[in-house]
């Protein structure tokens, strides 16, 4: 069998009041494939997450979840975005982490994650808290089930963000600069998990600043400037051995 | 005529004072569910992308912030019976009325405390709720509005305040609220002092036991741990509020 594709993103443009951020992005990643996503801020990295995740519409291209097109539709030669309903379904296949948690601060940790079972699929309270245990377990908090977010760190709270997209069972999970708010201190704990996560097989692709992370974990490694993909290598090669010269002055100043 | 302890402590514990204290609250109860149901429709509509829900949204509010509540009063007892033969029958009551009427002028004020509520809520928090997956509608109720309601609850307890003290207006519809109450009995017995001061009496219990009130609702919305353990012995009940989502 050959390794199937997940999410293909083919052609991607997007423009926020007439500066350009996406210009024609091609990306494919497969089934249990862990991308990291390399550039500078402002290189449109968290721009093109948010278009896979349905969160925003894209200008032009097609984004496809398992080979099918998700977010717009053609008819009649015309690209169509999808209402806002339609998109909510497509979304659940689709994890997201963000760089600043996002938690719901008026449920516990528990809650935070039972909520998209109860109010998405419609799972039962006593069937989803048990889900929601379970996977706070993955994610070594289950002794923090009955805390709100104001009383977790930075970094429990990105580990219970993390678990709230897990739960949803999604085929792919997008991480956008998952560490990036935290103290430094803070910032192995959630690599762990995702670390584990990726052990797993879990289709990942994370926007990052931790090149060790992105060495270590990642199956491929992705350069993103000035709204494009520069280079697109497995870890060893993107890291010693760059094509480009916009990559290899790019790892001279994080290195 | 020195201030005169008997009569002040008889209409203190008489029924019409009680009365009028009761329907006082009750116009104010009303109307302020009234308002928070119109003002919650017109924040969304003031908060729209769509012109043509922010244009009536917008209408409302200035109309409404514009007149004054005393003469919409009028125009609710007077004017639309004469315009609508409906509400010449025996429901259409003062206190139907005031309630209504007091309703729709504090809607329009409900409806800014609704819309900064909602402004204040972070972006981020809609944006987890859609990338969950979940509908508008459940975005709102389970996400927004939730966080909203605990920045709209210190002000709309001053709302709720002023509605009671409004609800006085409602005297000139022939409503018997509090105030009236005791204008009614000084027409009477020319003792003002001790009907006023029985008046003062009821109007400082009530606020006094609304903001106790408002304190408990408000450390209800303290998300910490703490109510959490005290949550816990009503499980059911707070199983169920989710389950039914």
């Amino acid at each position: 069998m050959t390794t199937q594709a997940v999410l293909q993103v083919r052609d991607l443009h997007k423009t926020y009041n007439g500066n350009q951020v996406l210009k024609g992005v091609e990306f494919d990643i497969n089934k249990g494939q862990v991308k990291a996503v390399l550039g500078p801020s402002g290189s449109g990295k968290s721009t093109m997450l948010r278009l896979m995740a349905l969160l925003e519409p894209a200008d032009s291209g097609e984004i496809l979840l398992k080979g099918s097109r998700i977010g717009s539709r053609e008819h009649k030669g015309k690209v169509l975005h999808l209402p806002e309903r339609a998109l909510a379904i497509q979304r659940q296949e689709v994890g997201m982490v963000f760089q600043r948690f996002n938690l719901f601060p008026h449920l516990s940790a528990e809650r935070n994650v039972m909520l998209g079972l109860t109010s998405v699929k419609g799972i039962s309270h006593h069937e989803a808290r048990a889900q929601a245990r379970e996977m706070l377990q993955k994610v070594g908090l289950d002794n923090r089930a009955d805390h709100y977010p104001s009383e977790l760190s930075g970094g429990q709270q990105q580990r219970v963000a993390i678990a709230r997209a897990l739960v949803m069972n999604p085929s792919v999970m997008l991480f956008d600069e998952p560490t990036s708010a935290l103290d430094p201190e803070l910032v192995g704990e959630v690599l762990e998990v995702m670390e584990n996560l990726a052990e797993s097989g879990m289709t990942m692709i994370v926007v990052t600043h931790e090149v060790r992370f992105a060495r270590r974990v990642a199956n491929q490694v992705t350069l993103f400037d000035g709204g494009v993909i520069v280079e697109q290598a497995e870890p060893e090669q993107f890291f010693e051995n760059p094509q480009h010269e916009r990559t290899r002055k790019f790892l001279s100043h994080v290195h | 005529m020195f201030f005169d302890p008997n009569i002040f402590f008889e209409q203190l514990v008489s029924v019409d004072y009680i009365k009028g204290a009761a329907l006082s609250v009750a116009v104010a109860i009303v109307a302020l569910i009234l308002a928070t149901v119109i003002g919650f429709f017109m924040a969304i509509g003031r908060t729209a992308k769509q012109p043509y829900l922010r244009a009536p949204a917008h209408f409302y509010v200035w109309f409404f912030r514009a007149i004054p509540a005393l003469l919409v009063l009028l125009i609710m007892w007077n004017a639309l019976p004469q315009m609508i033969p409906a509400l010449r029958a025996d429901w259409f009551s003062p206190f139907i009325a005031a309630s209504v009427g007091l309703g729709l002028v504090e809607a329009a004020f409900m409806s800014e405390i609704i819309r900064s509520a909602l402004l204040s809520v972070d972006d981020g928090q809609a944006l987890a709720g859609r990338a969950l997956g979940m509908s508008p509608a459940k975005v709102m109720i389970k996400v927004v509005l939730p966080q909203a309601i605990r920045i709209a609850l210190p002000p709309t307890g001053n709302e709720f305040i002023g509605l009671i003290k409004y609800s006085s207006l409602a005297s000139v519809i022939s409503l018997r609220e509090l105030l009236t109450t005791a204008q009614v009995g000084v027409n009477i017995t020319f003792r003002y002092a001790e009907y006023y001061a029985a008046a003062i009496v009821y109007y400082l219990v009530i606020v006094t036991i609304l903001s106790f009130l408002q304190n408990r609702l408000e450390k209800k919305f303290a998300w910490t741990s703490k109510t959490a353990k005290v949550k816990k012995t009503a499980e059911p009940v707070v199983a169920t509020q989710v389950g039914i989502s």
